[in-house]
């Protein structure tokens, strides 16, 4: 099949950027999104003209390096699917398909379809941890943890950080991740001790970041992960009580 | 000069010599830690395990990657799980044991005290996780569950979901990033290192390039720890992640550091085959489907009927039938060859007649859909999306791809290179697994060394340079490699050839597949040792890379590494070569039983094959250190 491509171009972080236009012929079925990428930059080198560049490492939908916002859906219109996974055969023959990088304020473009996804690393540096330094652990087996629950801590562990929940989101929030990871921990026994402190550094944080939530959903319908909205009520509930619980565990010496 | 490869290790009872060694070992008084400047480049499980743990200890570390997030590294991708020797099955599990399975899977080619510490600290690693968080999978009585691997009679490995190594690395990243916040390690993204500084013959730094300014820079120390991963992407297609490379361990190689084994490559049996010329990786799917999943080609060639329509009859289930003990749990060199030899027969099955047959129905009838969707489900949509084809209705097409790298940078005991205060760690050393891997070992290893191995003997070495304030980066050992680096990033922008950097990492990789792959002779190892300087060559003169050296260039940050894989192509070709016999993931056409099984020549060969570089154009020469085994004896490797 052939399709053409509207690629979003920019030299740089401060510069313009615009759409150029490609075609590609001899799209097969079995070969994935971004393998039309690679082929369309041989012949773009070939031919003289920059590549578009482009990221992602991994390529089976794990690492969350990947993410293109295609026809104007964050990984494309195939659900619980990141870019890296998606294949020519959810396209047809004469298909044109617009091909842009995450556009939210909070993730500068650094060059054509690359953005800075930063502030994801900035909201786990603020908390998103068990504090366990090397060495003291107790035998792995004497907290049972009941089977739900770990699941539970599964589901939510499972983000990937591409980041698409923000570019989803038509206020550019950073809900879905910070909640995931939040729960992730929240849930465990293991990270009992570290609850609420966590979830206020972590929050606030994410609020310096990102955009506010109106309950769009566009998040859960974006990731390629499938992490349920669920999770963000339960980083709410986590937040309000963290306010009083943290007061508490200080003395109340705050105003 | 011919190197001095002293193994430093321990004697006496195997049991006692990592404790011994660590008695014996100086330590670093904690308040002198923070006069110790370490860089660790790398952050995948073996880096960032090693950088949140020095950290703790209070040495100032500096962390690399030219990763966006330490959370992308390769280790993401690890599915099946990671092996430890808990007993908590009552299967007979033992520390002895699992050193025992590691030194007979690697065929023998594996330093004993290495792998005897490996199994003990095995059981701290799950410790660990747990308890930073790591969701482990659970029975229902809320302990831990495990499920057993190829090359095991015992199920002695850990998992969460098939995203184990997502799960331990999230768990690393995590640690690191908590000191991170404590301003006690210094992370640096998208900062790639392209080579390391050496003075007076010991390690002083490295010299990095910003991937996003394109700015070269340089970064001392008092030790350097190289936790870069393997070098699988040498084949072009592999399972590896798209920019995992031996850039790191290639310019320490340059530089003096010995690599080890670099024909050590280990093939793995259960990848999606290729399914046309634009592929860009293979993926795998995890060896746990091995458990379940029954391997099987038609037993008539060119059989073109769906697999639901062959009888039960004319289904030759080869690996149950040559290996009853093991069945479709042998290791993954044994299943893979065997996978090659039905194939080339001509009984492959698929629209390239590529694969084989991993068939789930028994399992589904056995156990029920949505036993098997707990398990696998997560790399049934995997295949699904990807072939179009639904794994519980008809059964998965598989073929081994090239999947990690037991060669790696020689190292002793105490993980240091032939450079002093230079570590490898992780897969970017030679360490461990001998000739061959077995499945959940590398993930093991990994964390092994960043978690308890390195913090431990990289005291020893800092406390003799107590005092010592680290080389400064205006020291001209430090300008000279800028210069180099500076000067050969402007060789790549001007050599206005004509065809991209993937073209010849591509036709490298043919190379690599077809004449150092699965089976090796010497007719074609010569003939990959005289191609593949020639295509170097023409590669040199006609590689075309677009745009500036500053700023996002992703042509000239592959240009680099592509022409390393050239470099370390030919070094495996000559060792592979050298090594006039079949061992491990080494399988010598010339030297296998009547049979088709491998033949070792323990007699000849058995040592670590550790290679000098000479300089440019000059054969490296080969050192050798002798192994001996004085627990387990080697034999034949049998899983009839
Ligand atoms: C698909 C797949 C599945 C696997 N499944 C399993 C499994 O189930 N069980 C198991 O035990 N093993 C498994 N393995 C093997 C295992 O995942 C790897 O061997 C292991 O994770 C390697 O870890 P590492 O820390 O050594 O390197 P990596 O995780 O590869 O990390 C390398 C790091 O080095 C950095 N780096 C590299 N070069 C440079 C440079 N020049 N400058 C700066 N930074 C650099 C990278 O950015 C990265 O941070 C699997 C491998 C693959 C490919
Ligand atoms: S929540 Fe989903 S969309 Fe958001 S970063 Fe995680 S995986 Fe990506
Ligand atoms: S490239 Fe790793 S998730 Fe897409």
């Amino acid at each position: 099949m052939r399709v053409t491509l509207k690629i979003w171009r920019q030299a740089g972080p401060s510069a313009a950027g615009s759409f150029s236009t490609y075609s590609v012929d001899d799209v097969k079925d079995e070969m994935s999104f971004l393998e039309v990428l690679d082929v369309l930059n041989e012949r773009l080198t070939e031919a003289g003209e920059e590549p578009v560049a482009f990221d992602s490492d991994c390529r089976e939908g794990i690492c969350g390096t990947c993410g293109l916002m295609i026809n104007g859906q964050a990984h494309g219109p195939q659900r619980g699917t990141a870019t890296c996974q998606l294949h020519m055969r959810t396209f047809k023959d004469g298909d044109e398909i617009t091909v842009e990088p995450w556009k939210v304020a909070s993730f500068p473009i650094m060059r054509d379809l690359i953005v800075n996804r930063a502030p994801l690393d900035a909201i786990v540096e603020a908390g998103g941890f068990i504090s366990a330094d090397t060495g003291g652990a107790p035998d792995a087996n004497l907290i049972p943890i009941p089977k739900p629950v770990a699941d539970a801590a599964m589901d939510a562990a499972a983000c990937i950080g591409c980041g698409a929940c923000v570019a989803a989101c038509p206020n550019g929030a950073g809900q879905l991740f910070t909640s995931a990871k939040l729960a992730h921990l929240n849930l465990l026994p293991q990270g009992q001790a570290q609850r609420w402190d966590r979830t206020e550094r972590m929050v606030e944080t994410m609020e310096l970041f990102f955009g506010s939530c109106t309950n769009h959903g566009e998040c859960q319908e974006a990731c390629p992960k499938e992490i349920s909205i669920d999770f963000i009520a339960l980083m709410n509930r986590d937040y309000v009580r963290s306010k009083v619980k943290n007061r508490k565990l200080i003395g109340q010496s705050f105003p | 000069m011919v190197l001095e490869l002293d193994s430093k290790s321990p004697k006496g009872d195997i049991k006692d010599r990592w404790d011994n060694h660590r008695f014996d070992m100086k330590l670093v008084n904690p308040n002198n830690k923070r006069k110790f400047d370490v860089l660790v480049v790398g952050t995948g499980l073996a880096g960032a395990a090693a950088a949140a743990s020095l950290a703790q200890l209070g040495y100032k570390v500096k962390a690399f990657t030219f990763h966006d997030s330490p959370r992308r590294a390769h280790s993401i991708a690890a599915q099946g799980g990671i092996n430890a020797a808990k007993n908590y099955k009552n299967d007979g599990d033992s520390i002895y044991r699992l050193f025992y399975d590691t030194v007979k899977g690697g065929d023998f080619r594996a330093r004993e005290s290495n792998v005897y510490r490996l199994a003990q600290v095995s059981v701290n690693i799950i410790d660990q996780c747990v308890a930073q968080g790591v969701p482990f999978a659970r029975e229902y009585g809320g302990l831990l569950d495990n499920r057993s691997f190829g090359g095991a009679q015992v199920s002695r490995t850990f998992y969460a979901r098939g995203q184990t190594g997502q799960q331990l690395l999230i768990g690393a990243y995590h640690a690191l990033m908590e000191q991170v916040s404590k301003g006690t390690v210094e992370l640096y993204t998208k900062t790639e290192l392209l080579d390391v500084v050496v003075k007076d013959g010991v390690c002083c730094g490295i010299v990095t390039r910003d991937l996003s300014t394109g700015e070269v820079r340089s970064f001392n120390g008092h030790a350097v720890l190289l936790c870069t991963g393997g070098y699988s992407n040498a084949f072009y297609l592999s399972t590896n992640a798209m920019n995992c490379n031996v850039t790191a361990a290639w310019r320490a190689h340059r530089k003096g550091a010995a690599f080890a084994n670099p024909c050590y490559t280990q093939i793995h049996p259960t990848c999606i085959p290729a399914s046309d010329e634009f592929q860009s990786k293979l993926t795998l799917m995890s060896e746990s489907l091995r458990n379940d999943g029954r391997i099987w080609v038609p037993k008539g060639f060119d059989d073109n009927r769906p697999a639901d329509q062959i009888p039960e009859g004319e289904r030759d289930y080869y690996l149950e039938r040559k290996y009853p003990a093991f069945g479709n749990l042998v290791p993954r060199d044994v299943a893979s060859r065997n996978a090659k030899t039905v194939v080339d027969e001509g009984r492959g099955v698929g629209p390239l007649k590529n694969g084989v047959f991993l068939d789930f129905s028994d399992a589904i009838n056995r156990l029920g859909e949505d036993v098997v969707k707990e398990r696998y489900g997560n790399l049934f949509d995997m295949y699904e999306r990807i072939t179009g084809e639904n794994p519980y209705k008809v059964p998965m097409r598989i073929y081994p791809a090239t999947h990690y790298t037991m060669g790696g940078l020689w190292v002793d005991y105490n993980l240091m290179t032939t450079i002093p205060g230079l570590y490898a760690l992780g897969e970017a050393n030679f360490s461990d697994h001998g000739a061959n891997r077995l499945g959940a070992s590398a993930l093991m290893q990994g964390l092994a060394d960043g978690y308890f191995v390195a913090p431990y003997t990289i005291g020893d070495y800092l406390s003799k340079l107590l005092g010592q304030p680290p080389v400064p980066v205006t020291d001209p050992a430090f300008a000279e490699a800028e210069a180099g680096l500076r000067d050969e990033i402007s060789m790549w922008m001007n050599v206005g050839g004509t065809k991209s950097v993937d073209h010849y990492h591509r036709e490298l990789g043919k190379i690599v597949w077809d004449r150092i792959g699965m089976a090796r002779d010497k007719n074609g190892l010569e003939k990959a040792i005289a191609e593949i300087p020639v295509l170097r060559e023409e590669f040199r003169k006609n590689v075309r890379v677009l745009g500036t050296p500053e700023g996002i260039n992703q042509s000239l940050e592959k240009v680099m590494r592509v022409d390393d894989f050239f470099e370390l192509a030919e070094l495996m070709a000559r060792d592979a070569l050298h090594r006039e016999e079949s061992c491990g993931g080494h399988f010598r056409v010339e030297h296998q039983d009547e049979e088709g099984e491998a033949q070792r020549d323990d007699e000849n060969f058995s040592y670590v094959a550790a290679w000098e570089w000479k300089g440019r154009g000059v054969p490296q020469e080969l050192n050798k250190e002798p192994l001996d085994f004085e627990y387990v004896h080697p034999a034949k490797r049998s899983y009839k």
